[in-house]
């Protein structure tokens, strides 16, 4: 059974539509990647599933329908979003930011353990606790947010374009990252990304938006081969 | 030299009421960037209720106090959650007439409730001197200075130890992020709404010991407790105190040794504050902003 | 500008003119002097509206300027014997010299700072007006003479007091009007959208924040000196912390932003402690429930429930009206060709 499943999603910020009923699964244990060019959608989606735009349609979620619940319940049913720009907690400092995200949970031993983990994959982050998070480089925040949402303890990851704003080698070594969390941690990752390249190579399956449509989709190797889609598509 | 302190001393027992409400004034600050002009009504109304169970229902002060601040809390969320929730997203000027108009509203109920006769209240501090190297210090000023100081230290270990203090300040800074790290923002601002009520209240019976207790009672102070709370950076409690305090025995001291002082005692404190809003628009201890283009 | 139909215009203009030239005629003293004051009010809000509403700078002192422009006609009249209507522009005057004064300083502030600055001033009026005594009088206040109805008319001094201030609350309304239209009104605004974008498009911020002030304050010293002229008697008092409050809220409730918020903001600011005070002594009846009280209670609570329910102040409530009703009435109309709307 599909982790997460989106069906005929249909979301609009105020008089503007921005999904035209959307409909992807996500299974368990995998990394799906969501592609398209700017303004198609990508960032709604994950926020219709995140509860942060107004939308109809259905959404379930290891088999809870989300559809209707605050974005305060969904995170703690286990969703962490990374949103666009990071969201992170600027004035506060580096250990701050991870103690929010350990803000849904009370079982201490298992906090420190994550946060250990957290340390585990960015070497950076102990020395630098009391660093006030809006100090620290783009590629920084990034693997900041990322470790604040591990600290979740989330079964579903969205991403919001990890790659933006970072030169190539930040990028890859993030995405080497998210597929070890994948791959060691469990956590199903959806990422949305406008470089379709780097996602494609880390995730199984993938959909491609267009003007709040899913126009194709399918096992990410194949579209990887597919030159009509890679053309059209994905710009490369 | 010893009149000289002794204004001073003065100085700081008036700044320290002052620092206490500007205490609360911070607090709505930090939460939602609100000047909260309802502070001092609220406060006045906190202490009426603390003057009625001491007087009406014979309960001793300190226990009052308590039962006062808990009562005060609950005013607090109450008002954030009725009155100040639907105004969510609204523009901050469309706010500060909303608290315009609970100021109006609570004067309005504690007139009808008890009167505008003036009430002596009995504090819980005794109103003596103590002498000290040749000056007079009021045992009830060396109270307020305490209980000042308590306040703020619980405040800060509040705001920096705890995770509800963490949570409030990321909620009030980053609403949208936290509520994707689950953090109920709506009920933290109500939180920060009951903790400015409670501490308004605390402000309230500090004073009212000192001046009359009537509705009007706080407006005098709630001006200078704005000052205090922009002079010292109005997101830093403890500028709130050191500005609440430097503005007491400024207006002391502007009082007794200047020409017309007293007159001018209201000018010339807010000058000077404005001067130092100019220098160093931040205040004291305030974070200066960054401009982000 | 969106072409109003001719016929909705024509009648509006006729029907504001016969209710305002007729007002005194029908009313008694009480309420045409009441009036008088609206039109008084009415000018201190388009000024308050130039610089909070269209420059987005916030005051909570404008009644200081009022006092200047007060306490300028007051003196004037009574220590140099100038006629009472020549000092009306010489209170703008001075006022508004006094509003770029003040605007200088305030362009280091914004925010809360500026408002809580602007409410300092406000708070200080009062005690500096009493300290300087020789030229104020202090507590005493000035007495002015009141005015008659010049060449002979057959008004009373209330009616002439109406349409002295309705008159000038017309040309003010006229001015701020091309004000809003010309250059000037168009770097208010993008100043208060985005200073950043203004000063990137070569506008000086130091400039207009200051004229906004200066402007501001001269509104508000015609204000004042009518306020004092139509009293004929001001001491500090008149001009404390109510005061300025008042302005803000009445330029807030009226609706920010249009001049015509002026207008319903004074208005209200006038007629509505009235109704709470009549609300206070019968009672709301809400349900089974009767709620009588101070009317503080009452106008608070006005204040807070017109903040919801007309969040851009009751002028902009009435132009949501206008509009729907305009756009009823072009359903069963003939499509009319708009021109290219500009602002």
């Amino acid at each position: 059974m599909a982790l997460l499943e989106l069906t005929e999603v249909v979301a609009a910020y105020g008089q503007i539509t921005a999904l035209h009923g959307v409909s992807l699964k996500v299974d368990a244990g995998g990394v799906v990647a969501l592609l398209g060019a700017n303004g198609a959608g990508k960032t709604t989606t994950l926020r219709a599933i995140s509860g942060t735009v107004q939308k109809t349609g259905k959404v379930m979620f290891d088999g809870h329908d989300i559809s209707k619940r605050a974005p305060e319940q969904i995170a703690k049913l286990g969703i962490a979003h990374v949103p666009e720009g990071r969201g992170t907690l600027g004035q506060l400092t580096v250990w701050e930011n991870l103690q929010m995200g350990a803000y849904i949970r009370r079982d201490k031993a298992g906090i420190k353990a994550d946060f250990d983990r957290v340390c585990g994959y960015f070497a950076w982050i102990p020395s630098r606790r009391t660093q006030v998070a809006a100090t620290l480089s783009g590629g920084e925040q990034q693997m900041l947010a990322i470790g604040r949402a591990l600290m979740m303890r989330p079964r579903l990851l969205l991403l919001d374009e990890p790659s933006l704003g970072l030169a190539p080698i930040v990028v890859q070594e993030i995405f080497r990252i998210v597929r070890a969390i994948n791959e060691q941690d469990k956590v199903t990752i959806l990422v949305v990304e406008q470089n379709a390249n780097i996602a494609l190579q880390a995730a199984g399956q993938a959909y491609v938006l267009e003007v709040g449509r899913v126009a194709v989709s399918g096992n990410s190797a194949e579209l990887q081969k597919d030159e009509a889609v890679r053309r059209s598509y994905l710009g490369y | 030299m010893t009149a000289f302190l002794q204004q001073v001393i003065s100085g700081i027992a008036t700044g320290c009421i002052y620092a206490s409400l500007a205490l609360a004034l911070v607090l709505i600050y930090r939460a939602m960037d609100l000047a909260n002009f309802a502070q001092g009504e609220m406060a006045t109304f906190s202490t009426f209720i603390s003057y009625s169970l001491i007087e009406y229902w014979h309960i001793d002060f300190w226990p009052a106090f308590v039962i006062t601040i808990v009562l005060s809390f609950a005013l607090g969320i109450g008002i954030q959650r009725l009155v100040i929730r639907p105004f969510e997203g609204r523009p901050v000027l469309t706010l500060l007439i909303v608290t315009l108009g609970l100021f109006t509203m609570f004067n309005g109920i504690t007139g009808q409730i008890w009167g505008y006769v003036f009430k002596t209240y009995r504090g819980g501090f005794p109103s003596e001197p103590v002498i000290f190297g040749g000056l007079y210090i009021n045992v009830q000023d060396i109270g307020v200075l305490g209980v000042v100081l308590v306040m703020l230290l619980l405040l800060y270990l509040f705001f920096s130890r705890t995770k509800a203090g963490l949570a409030m300040r990321a909620a009030s800074l980053y609403p949208d992020s936290s509520r994707l790290l689950g953090v109920r923002v709506g009920w933290m601002l109500a939180l920060g709404w009951g903790l400015a009520s409670a501490v308004g209240a605390v402000s309230g019976m500090l004073v009212a010991p000192i001046i009359f207790l009537d509705p009007n009672m706080m407006q005098s102070i709630l001006l200078f407790a704005f000052a205090a709370a922009v002079l010292g950076g109005i997101e830093s409690p403890l500028g709130a105190v050191v500005g609440g305090i430097t503005i007491g025995v400024l207006m002391a001291l502007v009082g007794t040794y200047i020409p017309g002082g007293q007159d001018l005692r209201l000018a010339f404190g807010l000058i000077v504050i404005v001067a130092v809003l100019l220098v160093r628009p931040a205040g004291l201890f305030g974070r200066a902003a960054v401009r982000r283009v | 500008m969106r072409r109003l139909p001719r016929v909705e215009v024509l009648v509006m203009a006729v029907v504001g003119g016969v209710v305002l030239i007729g007002v005194p005629t029908v009313t008694n003293q009480f309420y045409t002097f009441e009036f008088a004051k609206v039109a008084i009010f009415v000018c201190a809000l388009l000024g308050l509206n130039l610089l909070t509403g269209y420059s987005g700078q916030i005051s909570l002192g404008n009644g200081a300027f009022m006092a200047v422009g007060g306490y300028t006609t007051a003196i004037l009249v009574h220590a140099a014997g100038v006629p009472y209507w020549l000092t009306i522009p010489l209170a703008a005057i001075v006022a508004g010299m006094a509003g770029v004064l003040i605007g200088i300083p305030a362009l280091r502030l914004a925010g809360v700072y500026l408002a809580l600055a602007t409410f300092a001033l406000a708070l200080s009026i009062p005690p500096v007006l009493n300290h300087f005594d020789t030229f104020t009088h202090g507590h005493q206040g000035i007495v002015m003479p009141p005015v008659a109805a010049p060449f002979g008319l057959d008004l009373s001094s209330e009616q002439w007091l109406y349409y002295l201030c309705v008159g000038i609350a017309i040309l003010l309304y006229a001015f701020a009007w091309g004000v809003v239209r010309s250059r000037t009104g168009r770097a208010f605004m993008a100043i208060r959208d985005s200073e950043t974008a203004a000063t990137a498009s070569g506008i000086s911020l130091a400039y207009y924040k200051t004229l906004a002030f200066g402007l501001s304050a001269a509104y508000a010293g015609v204000a004042g000196s009518l306020l004092a002229i139509a009293t004929t008697y001001i001491n500090p008092d008149s001009f404390g912390l109510g005061l300025s409050l008042s302005l803000l809220v009445g330029v807030v409730i009226g609706g920010l932003g249009m001049n015509f918020g002026a207008v319903v903001g004074a208005l209200l600011v006038v007629w509505l402690p009235y109704f709470a005070e009549k609300a206070g002594q019968a009672g709301v009846h809400i349900g089974p429930l009767t709620f009588a009280g101070k009317p503080d209670i009452f106008f608070g609570a006005a204040l807070i429930l017109i903040m919801l329910f007309a969040p851009n102040g009751v002028a902009g409530l009435m132009l949501l009206g206008w509009r729907r009703y305009l756009s009823m009435r072009s359903a069963t109309r003939m499509p009319v060709q708009d021109p290219i709307a500009g602002r």
